[in-house]
């Protein structure tokens, strides 16, 4: 892989509010829009290939920045509401326009993005700046003709989805059929139809009569990419839920369970939060669901529901230092996976600015590093390594020296080329892979 | 809020062995300096299982009170306290511990404990919870915000003080278990809906109205299980349903409360 490009978000205000919350690239992957802690989203295209500049090609650019969401203050709960953005999904493009959803803990909103390149000029009432002419200097009629100008992207919220749910929003999901969509809060998960925004249908309910009795949360959900019916959720005790809405209305009940006996010998006081599943993704074919937990990330089959058919340790140099990430709450870091675009390989991110990639053909995994020092414009990343004691090689890094602060939590894949975006923190990098590489 | 913990982790670790241990988590390898006799001293299980028991409860208190603390975070860090009360009880040593750590109990714990409990008339019930062992934690500076609420839980600060002796010469380890789970579950519903001290600032001339609040709207007066969370989803449902609401129907419905508790 080679380190192309990198963005750093910095109003400078040093708030921290730049800090990148979400990573998502479009169905072609000509755009790609992250949201951050400060309820800002900012949109990236790529720069179109041009014999000119061959290396120039496929950069991405800035191509629009907005404000998505704003803090807000629950009056009955005394609490702040915040503005950072959870999760972006994009709609499938169905005309110029492009249009994406983006949500905070509580509402979600759908924005459209148009382009406007062209402006009408020539009018006979009004002059160039809009004001009315004196009639008696229009000695003659001309017809307005369409001149182009700089090009000027205009983003305006179409719907808010509001009050929808009174826990915090960890996922949205656009289904297949491309007029409904899905929210899950900590509890629920809620459908809705995208041009409806005073209703929505609850179709999982995980909330206990008795709060005192709550021992499980939802922590992420998806639609599958292919049939409209079915979908995912995964919980805080690492099970997997498959549920189709045919069966009915409320899927409480799920059709599927996804769940791996824990292994007794690795027990210990902490198994069950670092089964914690936090991110979870169909495949593109749609036949595996991708999985991360704290350690590992796991490829499960939907027609196997007793265990993974793949797993893959991320960084099992960290079982044995469960108990310090549990007081600094790293322990609880929500990491996502991806896929890319043909299903071959996977990736998550780690701590110390590490992100890693596992083939699962070849079963090779390489640790790769986004940072500015080793990420010069079109360097070439170097493998990393962490060693665990024992035989110290050059440039490997020991666990205790790895930055805990350094976490890559968002990754995004290219639908379908090996273009990868990684945010760190407040650095948004992108990286290509321009040669033919043993990774495909 | 990783410095404290490992300042009270010191402390902690400290009375059991001679000073100059340098403290680490209890992760596999112990790498402890040597103490003044040379004597290198791995934790026990049963101090570390009991460190992380406080730990985990430190947690669990320590919710930012400004946003709405982390619903997943709470609940994994809450069953793993069940678990380990669970594995304590099954032991025995749960009523051993309790003993231990008596006379080291602290007005700030007490403090401590009063945030999580939920309602005075149970504290006068003796069902106040003994498990929360030392930490001597400087509550008064962590929640300066809730010095109304110090105030107003003093009075009821005196009673457990008493129960507290009581409390610790209980001799069913089963009711102890009770007793812990119910304020475990309290603190989980505590962290979970509401900051306590916001609403203290609202009625801060009512004592604990805050623990009153829900029994005035559900009308329960009777009941010792506080259906606190139970009362404001009720109450909340409305609000936070599809339909359309703003800020000045939360107002109006914040006027209500005061109209109720006002002419109590």
């Amino acid at each position: 892989m080679e380190g192309e490009s990198i963005y750093e978000a910095d109003s400078g205000d040093g708030l921290g509010a730049d800090i990148i919350s979400t990573v998502e690239f479009n169905h072609t992957g000509e755009l790609l829009a992250t949201g951050d802690k400060g309820g800002r989203v900012v949109i990236f295209q790529r720069e179109p290939e041009s014999k000119n500049e061959p290396y120039n090609q496929g950069e991405y650019n800035v191509y629009s920045t907005f404000q998505s969401h704003e803090p807000e203050f629950d009056y009955l709960k005394s609490l702040e509401i915040e503005e950072k953005i959870n999760k972006i999904k994009w709609l499938p493009q169905q005309n110029a326009a492009h249009s994406l959803l983006s949500t905070n803990d509580k509402t979600i909103k759908l924005w459209k993005i148009t382009e406007r390149d062209k402006r009408p000029e020539g009018y006979n009432l009004k002059d160039e700046e809009g004001k009315l002419k004196d009639l008696s200097t229009v000695t003659s009629l001309q017809v307005p003709v369409l001149k182009p100008m700089d090009l000027m992207v205009e983003v305006t919220p179409r719907r808010i989805f509001a009050n929808g749910h009174t826990y915090h929003v960890n996922s949205i999901s656009v289904n297949s059929d491309c007029e409904t969509y899905m929210s899950a809060d900590d509890l629920r998960i809620n459908l809705w139809h995208l041009a409806i925004t005073d209703r929505s249908f609850n179709i999982v309910d995980i909330k206990p009569a008795n709060m005192e009795d709550l021992t499980e949360v939802i922590t992420a959900s998806e639609f599958h990419p292919h049939h409209c019916n079915l979908f995912v959720y995964s919980s805080s005790k690492g099970s997997l839920r498959l549920c189709d809405m045919r069966a009915s209305a409320l899927c409480d009940k799920h059709s599927k369970l996804y769940e791996e006996p824990e292994d007794p010998s690795n027990r210990s006081f902490f198994s069950e939060i670092i089964s914690s599943v936090s991110d979870v993704k169909f495949s593109h074919s749609g036949r595996y669901m991708l999985t991360r937990d704290y350690l590992t990330v796991k490829v499960w089959d939907l027609n196997m529901e007793t265990k993974p058919v793949e797993t893959y340790q991320v960084h099992d140099y960290l079982r044995s230092k469960l108990c310090s990430l549990y007081e600094n709450d790293c322990i609880f870091d929500k990491f996502e996976c991806a896929w890319n675009g043909s299903d071959s390989v996977i990736m998550t991110g780690a701590y110390n600015n590490f992100f890693r990639m596992f083939d699962r053909n070849t079963k090779r995994d390489v640790t790769l590093e986004a940072s500015r020092e080793s990420s010069k414009p079109r360097a070439i990343l170097k493998p990393r390594r962490v060693c665990v004691g024992g035989k110290r090689r050059k440039d490997d890094i020991s666990v205790d020296s790895l930055d805990f602060t350094k976490k890559i939590l968002h990754t995004a894949w290219h639908p379908t080329e090996n273009i990868i975006a990684i945010a760190a923190t407040n650095n948004l990098y992108i990286f290509q892979d321009k040669v033919n590489s043993e990774m495909h | 809020m990783g410095e404290e913990e490992g300042l009270h982790q010191t402390q902690l670790l400290d009375t059991m062995f001679v000073r100059g241990l340098k403290r680490k988590c209890f992760d596999g390898e112990e790498d402890i300096e040597g103490t003044l006799a040379g004597i290198k001293a791995i934790p026990s299980y049963n101090l570390q299982r009991q460190s992380l028991l406080d730990m985990s409860l430190v947690k669990l208190q320590l919710c930012h009170m400004l946003v709405e603390p982390n619903l997943c975070r709470s609940v994994l860090i809450a069953n793993t306290v069940r678990q380990i009360q669970e594995e304590m009880t099954q032991d025995g040593t749960w009523q051993m511990i309790n003993t231990q750590s008596t006379g080291q109990a602290s007005l700030d714990r007490l403090v401590s404990t009063d945030i999580l409990c939920r309602s005075s008339r149970e504290q006068a019930e003796g069902k106040h919870v003994p498990g929360y062992s030392t930490f001597d934690k400087d509550f008064e500076g962590d929640q300066a915000q809730d010095n109304s609420e110090t105030m107003s839980t003093a009075s009821s600060v005196q009673t457990p003080r008493n129960l507290q002796s009581n409390v610790w010469e209980m001799e069913n380890a089963q009711e102890n278990k009770g007793n812990f789970q119910k304020s475990l579950d309290q603190i989980f519903e505590t962290l979970e809906n509401k900051s306590p001290n916001s609403v203290e600032d609202l009625f801060s001339e009512v004592d604990n109205s805050y623990y009153d609040l829900d029994t005035m709207l559900t009308g329960m007066m009777s009941n010792t299980k506080m259906g606190h969370c139970d009362g404001l989803e009720t109450f909340a449902s409305p609000t936070s349903t599809a339909s359309n609401s703003n800020c000045k129907s939360d107002l109006n419905e914040l006027d209500h409360i005061v109209e109720i508790l006002v002419e109590s």
